[in-house]
């Protein structure tokens, strides 16, 4: 089951987009709305991990943007054999894995697409989209058990 | 190492010539362009400067001026020095990203060959597609003859990206009266032009990998307007940055401009205002206006379009009783938006004079020095009665009965 503490890093989304907090005048916004992804000299940033680098609070890594999401993907470790294959076609980079490990769902920039579920490969399946309000653990225990093939 | 490209002290240019021998003398890195009418040699000689190795830089054939503007944009966000050129329709299809261009405060330099929009389709100067990116964020200066399109090209590339201003400029020629009309241009050295204008100096580059940026976000309602604030704060803002390079360069040349050029304004009751070719023309009717009946006329022509000069416009309208703007666009049912401009300007002066409004020249249509004359002959009359005696909004030199509208209510 999936930690569901588990944050690549401490600052991720730890903002709302659109909340109306530090909002600034027209005197301090960026010239022509250009951001700086990271804060100080982001050299040789593609060495580093997610939970490593220094986001600035302009980055998308550091605020929330699943607000519109109506029905999630969960994700079930018991079943999973590691292929990576959601972690490659996630839009959202949303897939979090480690060495090739599966931890889990990125629920603060998930958008519930179900590219997931649908590339993996497994038997029952090890990701399954479940509605937003949806309990883990109920989740969890009703998941279904291995179809075996029909013969003819 | 590029081949010295050898210039005279005098040369025999037109003015799409002498842009881009500009564009080659201010080592510009990238031009992303889509061809038109009238403004295709601009961007076909920088490609002929790049294989002949007279520049190093790069010229890119794109699918569409949308596709151009887009590019330049691009290459300019990664730091590098780009201009390009068009004119009418693809001004039209470029204006989405002329827009992008300015809200990024991306200091690209756009020859803009004025034509008319179609339709009906025309090829020849109007200043359709000019008014047509007024609102877009851009600073707009117009050259009126070849010498003055390539003085003003070189200044753009310093005033775009002096780090102050950081916004695209546009330079505005009269197509084919200005593009296609060689005449005596005395351009800067090689050496001259390249110390002039300098190297650029990129702000929030993208290949700055130590700091990489976003460009283009999104902003809503908690955003937008702060940004576009910002961005108008710095085209206004831009004005002294402009009067200091055009000092620079008066320097180096000897030619001097202003964001309002004055000629014979110093004692004049009536006078005219315009741009491009026109200022030429309206010089020598107010000239021998003077001469043949004792008018006291005078032209103002406008430099800089926008950011638009209203000081300065007022100021040199002090004094003046009776003033006529011409328009080259057609206003699409209102007052010509220069007419507006110069009105608004005038509402806020203690003598608030008269102020009427000329449409003419579209599609290219002549306006010849017994057009101006006729135009300040109508001031005269105006001062002489103490009101407009004519409609506010007049087309002038058109075929068909007289064609007028509103009627002032001050008499």
């Amino acid at each position: 089951m999936q930690d569901l503490k588990l944050r690549a890093s401490e600052n991720r989304g730890k903002s709302q987009l659109e909340a109306g907090f530090d909002l600034l005048g027209w005197d301090e916004v960026t010239q022509g709305s250009v951001l700086p992804s990271f804060e100080g000299d982001a050299s040789g940033i593609a060495n580093l991990k997610a939970e490593e680098r220094n986001y600035s609070g302009y980055n998308s890594y550091t605020a929330t943007v699943a607000s519109w999401r109506v029905v999630k993907p969960v994700f079930n470790i018991d079943v999973c054999i590691d292929c990576q294959n959601c972690w490659v076609w996630c839009p959202d980079s949303s897939i979090l894995s480690r060495d090739k490990q599966m931890l889990g769902i990125d629920y603060d920039h998930c958008k519930g697409c179900e590219i997931c579920v649908e590339v993996c490969p497994t038997n029952p399946k090890s990701l399954l989209m479940f509605k937003e309000n949806e309990d883990l653990e109920t989740a969890l225990s009703g998941w279904p058990e291995k179809t075996k093939k029909e013969k003819n | 190492m590029a081949v010295e490209f050898e210039v005279n002290e005098r040369e025999v240019w037109d003015g799409n010539y002498a842009a881009s021998q500009a564009l080659r003398q201010a080592d510009v890195d990238v031009v992303v362009a889509y061809p038109i009418t009238p403004s295709t040699p601009i961007v076909e000689n920088y490609g002929s400067y790049v294989g002949n190795g007279y520049i190093d830089g790069e010229f890119i054939m794109v699918e569409s001026e949308h596709a151009a503007m887009s590019g330049c944009i691009g290459a300019s966000a990664a730091g590098g020095r780009v201009a390009t050129a068009t004119s009418s329709q693809g001004f039209a299809l470029m204006v989405e990203v002329l827009y992008q261009a300015s809200g990024m405060r991306l200091p690209i330099v756009l020859n803009v060959v004025n034509r008319a929009l179609a339709a009906p389709l025309n090829v020849r100067g109007d200043h359709a597609d000019m008014y047509l990116g007024r609102d877009s964020g851009w600073i707009q200066m117009g050259a009126f003859n070849a010498q003055e399109a390539y003085d003003l090209a070189l200044c753009a590339f310093r005033i775009a990206e002096n780090h102050s201003v950081r916004l695209p400029v546009m330079v505005h020629q009269d197509g084919f009266i200005t593009s296609h009309t060689a005449q005596n241009v005395y351009p800067l050295s090689n050496e001259a032009a390249a110390k002039f204008v300098g190297v650029i100096d990129p702000v929030d580059d993208m290949l700055d990998f130590s700091r990489p940026v976003t460009y283009g976000a999104q902003t809503e309602e908690d955003w937008h307007f702060e940004h576009k604030a910002k961005q108008h704060k710095a085209i206004m803002d831009s004005k002294p940055v402009i009067d200091a390079i055009f000092a620079e360069f008066k320097e180096i040349s000897g030619r001097e401009y202003k964001r309002v050029e004055t000629y014979d304004m110093e004692d004049a009751d009536v006078c005219i205002i315009g741009l491009g070719t026109t200022v030429e023309t309206a010089r020598v009717a107010a000239k021998e206006l003077r001469k043949e009946k004792g008018i006291k006329a005078g032209v103002l022509a406008i430099r800089c379009f926008r950011p638009f000069p209203y000081e300065e416009v007022r100021e040199a309208l002090e004094g003046v009783k009776s003033i006529a703007v011409t328009d080259r666009s057609s206003p699409g049912g209102a007052m010509g938006a220069f007419y507006n401009e110069v009105a608004g300007a005038m509402a806020t002066s203690k003598a608030r004079p008269m102020v009427t409004n000329y449409i003419y020249g579209l599609g290219g249509r002549d306006l010849s020095i017994e057009n101006v004359k006729t135009i300040l002959t109508e001031q005269q009359a105006n001062v002489d009665a103490g009101y407009i005696t004519t409609d506010l909004q007049q087309f002038t030199n058109l075929r068909g009965p007289h064609l007028g509208f509103f009627k002032t209510a001050r008499s």
